[in-house]
Order: structure tokens, then C-alpha cells, then sequence
């Protein structure tokens, strides 16, 4: 066994640890990133639905805020982004480097694209289940839960698979900047150095992190659609 | 002794598209009883759905008052709104069901928050699957019903909170002729058994015929014909009014033939073709047999369509006279004066 990883993976196999350790990295900062940036989209997400023209809470200088602020965001390439925010970064996460220093820049990177994600879920909701959840006498909050969030599971979940694989792909881009993971492996051994096997098999990694979410998002999509 | 449910005195409501205004009601005056079911009947754009909508309050008016039991809902604030709501059901052409909710589900829905126990909603909602005639699809989810089978859930879940009044937004023009009938069967059992009052917005007449008792018309915003559903149909005052009537009886269909010149209404010289309308109970009297005996004319119907409406025969006949030009006008005469009306359609 380790005569064939030396045969295949020359350069690799004399990493093994670090190697192990950017898979590890690149699931901490997914994760994390990905739950708190899915919290916060989610919020977003639905400030934007109700309070656009004709939602249940119609306000326009809410929508505008939010709608521009989002465009701003996500107007920055997310590799200037990353520089941009390295004061902001200390000051929140204590560093700029590390997986602590990644998951400030990275929520911020992936939250405006989710956010967008979840208001075109949540826009898919037919606006008849809207009306009829208002003709019934619900309120607004339980508009929101009841029907939004109940209606737009399916949806969400759909647009909550892109997201993670977007996700996926910035961190192997923090990883230029000294965040770890995967990416900064694979550019660290396989492109600095030159070590072909060493991008492949981070490839091979990236491309089964990828599958798992896509089969999972797919499995769970068609489990809450009736 | 009835009451008053809904009142609207001069509801005007304007919608403002890209700085243009539409108004879509104007001046929108009606009364509707308690325990009656009253037809709004009127093409699409007329702002029928836009009138039901201010009675429940998702639209607002712009002007005028809507009395809900003899409260003004106009300016009411959000939280007074919905317990308003709460008392008025409303059905929607395309049913509008929770697609991830059962059956149950989607009846529960409105009890949200209504304090009853797992229990008492579990109660009701079984009442209510044995109204609406659906015991046996607790469990399912509107994509494994048919759309009679939709609208029953939908009418089962308007009922839940026990509203006085149901709003029935073209509840039936997504379904087919025979689920249709069915639904409208269900909405007259309600109303006599609940003694729910019902609104029916709709375009189709035979919707109108089949269950209400009040019919009002509308169009470009306003009322323009209102009255008893027999009066109206038998005597309507309006283009439009008669228009949608034409649509419901055959007789309608004779100045087709006449404009395509079908064999079945060529005339000889001499002959007429009439259009014999009983707007009164005088169908029972054997007009045609008499005036042939009596005048020696001859009358050949070509076809009929009579209909019984609130208990009483409406529609007419399409008939040539045949005879002396002397005999015809005699037989005419008495047909006028027998409070039947009548209609020269063409000349031979």
C-alpha cells in the first residue's frame, strides 16, 4: 500500500501529514463559513422578498439598501476582496493568516452571492400561497416561516448546493493568501514547487468534496419536494 | 329577517403602474345579505377580483368605505385586519394549497397560533374532511389530488376558523364542466346547511344561473347592472348584461343561422321568424296550439331553450308563422297581449 502511494504520488507521499491537514482545513473553513454565512443570507434573503415593491413588507429604502449593498460586494473580485479586508480581519479575527483568518473574508465573499440565492428561492414561491396565507390571517412572521421558509425548502436547499461549491472553490483561493486548505497545498507543492501529482490529487479531493455536496443537495431537494 | 354582511359605499381603488394610474374601481356601491349567495359577474379586467380583494382587505382601497358586519375595514390597522380575516374564507381559481403539506396540513394551516389543542384540531379538521366529502385524503398531498379534489381541500381549509362569509375568487373556472357542478353543489349545500353567505366572482353566467340568488355586473370598475338573479336574467337592462346571458341559452345561436343563411331559418314568402320570450310564469299556457287553432296560422318551432330559474321557466322559443299576412298580425297581437315578448327576427 504505501509502495503504491510512493509510486503514484512520489512527491505527496513524503507529505502525507500536511497533506491530511489542508483536507482538514478546507472542511473547517467550508463549514464554518458555510453555516454562518447560511444564517446571515438567510436573513438577507428575506429581508429582500418582503420588503421588495408589493412584498408583505414592502419598504423600498430597506430593499435599496440591502440590493446595492449586495451589488457592491459582489462587484469586488474576491481576491481584492480579501486584501481589502485585512484590517477588518484582525480586528475581528485576531489574525489575517490561518483558518481563523479565512472565515471573516470568506462569509463576507460568499454572503452577498447566497443572499441572492435565497431571494431567487424564496421568489419562486408562488405569490397565490403568499395571498392566500394573508387571506387566512396570518402574520407576517408566520408568512415568513409557514410559507417562504416551509414552501421554500426544496429551493433552498437547491441554491444552498451551488453556494457550497462557490464556497468550495474560495477556499482554495484564501489559501493564496496564507489560509491553508487545499488550495494553498496545491499551490504551495504543485505550483511552486512543481509538483504535478500534487495538484492532481488535490483535484481529485476538491472533485470529491464537490460530488458529496451536489449527491447530497440533490438527495435532500427531492425528499422535501411533494 | 336578514342583515347586512358587506356593505361598500363609493370604494374606488387606483392602481399606479410606472407613474401611470389605472382605476380600477370606481365608485363600487353593494350590499350583500347575510346568508345569500351573490354573484359578481364580469370579463376579465373588469376589477372583479380587485373588489373581492378590498372586501378581505389584501387590497386596499383608495376611497370609499367597506363595512365587514358594520365595521369599516378601510384604515383598519394590520393586527385588526387579520382577526377580520379570520372570519372571512376565501377559495382562489388555482387553489393556492401548501404543495408540502398534507392534506391535514394545509386545513391547520389558519389554526396556527388559535390556542386549540391537538385534539380540537384534529376534530375539526375530520369534520370538516367529512363535509367537504374527502374523508379518506388526510394524508395525501395536493399533488396526488385532482383540482375538484384541490378545491375541496381549499374550501375545507377557508371554513377551519368557522368564517360567516366565503369569498370564491373563479373558483371553479380552472376545472372541468362536471367538477365544476360538483363544487358549485358543495357552495349551495354549504350555504343551506351553514347558512354561509357566499360571493362568487366569476365570467361565466352559468356559474351565476346555477347557484346565486343576487347577480351583480361588472364592468371598467363599475356596477352597471344589479338585481335578483331572475329579474336580471329575464329582463336585463344592459349590452353586457345580455351578452353574458346569450352565452348560457341556445336562442342566442339563431342570429348565427340567420347571418349564415342556414336552411334551418330560410323562409318562404310570407313566413316570419319570431323569437318568443317568456319572461313570466305564462310558459304553462298552450300558446303556440292556440294561436295556430285560433288564427289558423301555422307555427313550426324551430328550437327552444327553457330553462328554470329560481323556480321559474326562462328562455323562449324560435318559431316561423306561416299563414295570412291578416291571420299572422292577429296572432301577433295576442301573443303581445299575453305579456310574452316577442321579436321579428327576419321576414320571408
Amino acid at each position: 500500500m504505501d509502495n503504491v502511494l510512493q509510486f503514484l504520488l512520489p512527491n505527496v507521499s513524503q507529505v502525507m501529514d500536511e497533506f491530511y491537514l489542508s483536507i482538514i482545513q478546507t472542511l473547517q473553513m467550508v463549514f464554518v463559513s458555510g453555516v454562518i454565512s447560511f444564517v446571515l443570507s438567510l436573513i438577507i434573503g428575506i429581508v429582500l422578498i418582503s420588503t421588495r415593491k408589493g412584498g408583505i413588507l414592502a419598504n423600498s429604502f430597506v430593499f435599496n439598501l440591502f440590493d446595492k449593498l449586495i451589488n457592491l460586494f459582489r462587484s469586488i473580485p474576491f481576491i481584492i476582496l480579501i486584501a481589502a479586508l485585512i484590517p477588518l480581519t484582525r480586528l475581528i479575527s485576531g489574525t489575517a493568516v490561518g483558518v481563523q483568518g479565512t472565515l471573516f473574508p470568506l462569509i463576507v465573499g460568499i454572503t452577498p452571492f447566497f443572499s441572492r440565492q435565497i431571494e431567487s428561492a424564496l421568489s419562486e414561491v408562488d405569490d397565490g400561497l403568499i395571498e392566500s396565507g394573508i387571506a387566512m390571517g396570518l402574520s407576517s412572521f408566520q408568512i415568513i416561516v409557514s410559507v417562504y421558509l416551509k414552501e421554500g425548502i426544496s429551493s433552498i436547499v437547491r441554491v444552498t448546493t451551488i453556494t457550497v461549491i462557490s464556497l468550495i472553490g474560495l477556499t482554495a483561493i484564501v489559501g493564496v493568501v496564507g489560509g491553508g486548505g487545499i488550495g494553498d497545498f496545491a499551490i504551495r507543492y504543485g505550483y511552486q514547487q512543481n509538483q504535478l501529482d500534487a495538484t492532481y490529487v488535490s483535484i481529485i479531493v476538491l472533485l470529491i468534496f464537490v460530488s458529496i455536496v451536489q449527491i447530497l443537495g440533490t438527495f435532500i431537494s427531492k425528499k422535501t419536494t411533494h | 329577517m336578514t342583515s347586512e354582511i358587506i356593505r361598500t359605499e363609493h370604494v374606488v381603488k387606483t392602481f399606479t403602474v410606472d407613474k401611470k394610474a389605472h382605476s380600477v374601481l370606481k365608485d363600487v356601491n353593494l350590499s350583500i345579505e347575510t346568508g345569500e349567495i351573490f354573484g359578481i359577474i364580469g370579463y376579465s379586467g373588469a376589477g372583479k377580483s380587485t373588489l373581492v380583494r378590498c372586501f378581505n382587505g389584501i387590497e386596499k382601497a383608495n376611497e370609499g368605505s367597506i363595512f365587514f358586519e358594520g365595521q369599516n375595514i378601510v384604515g383598519l390597522k394590520s393586527r385588526e385586519l387579520r382577526a377580520i380575516r379570520r372570519k372571512i374564507g376565501m377559495i382562489f381559481q388555482q387553489f393556492n394549497l401548501m404543495p408540502s403539506r398534507t392534506v391535514f396540513g394545509n386545513i391547520a394551516l389558519p389554526l396556527k397560533h388559535s390556542g386549540l389543542s391537538k385534539q380540537q384540531i384534529n376534530k375539526r379538521i375530520t369534520e370538516l374532511l367529512e363535509l367537504v366529502d374527502l374523508p379518506d385524503k388526510r394524508d395525501a398531498y395536493p399533488s396526488q389530488l385532482s383540482g375538484g379534489q384541490k378545491q375541496r381541500v381549499a374550501i375545507a381549509r377557508a371554513l377551519v376558523n368557522h368564517p360567516k362569509i366565503l369569498l370564491c375568487d373563479e373558483a371553479t373556472s380552472a376545472l372541468d364542466p362536471k367538477t365544476t357542478k360538483s363544487i358549485l353543489y358543495l357552495l349551495k349545500k354549504l350555504n343551506k346547511e351553514l347558512g354561509l353567505t357566499i360571493v362568487v366572482i366569476t365570467h361565466e353566467m352559468s356559474v351565476v344561473k346555477e347557484i346565486c340568488q343576487k347577480v351583480s355586473v361588472l364592468d371598467k370598475g363599475k356596477i352597471i347592472e344589479h338585481g335578483d338573479v331572475y329579474s336580471v336574467f329575464s329582463n336585463p337592462q344592459q349590452e353586457l348584461t345580455r351578452s353574458f346571458i346569450e352565452t348560457t341559452s341556445a336562442l342566442g345561436s339563431v342570429k348565427a343561422l340567420i347571418e349564415t343563411q342556414s336552411p334551418v331559418v330560410q323562409l318562404q314568402p310570407g313566413q316570419l321568424l319570431l323569437k318568443i320570450s317568456y319572461t313570466t310564469s305564462s310558459v304553462s299556457e298552450p300558446l303556440i296550439s292556440y294561436i295556430s287553432r285560433t288564427f289558423h296560422v301555422d307555427a313550426n318551432i324551430v328550437f327552444g331553450d327553457i330553462q328554470i330559474l329560481s323556480g321559474n321557466p326562462l328562455g323562449g322559443l324560435i318559431v316561423i308563422l306561416s299563414g295570412q299576412k291578416s291571420a299572422i298580425d292577429r296572432a301577433l297581437e295576442y301573443v303581445k297581449q299575453r305579456h310574452v315578448a316577442v321579436e321579428v327576427l327576419n321576414h320571408g
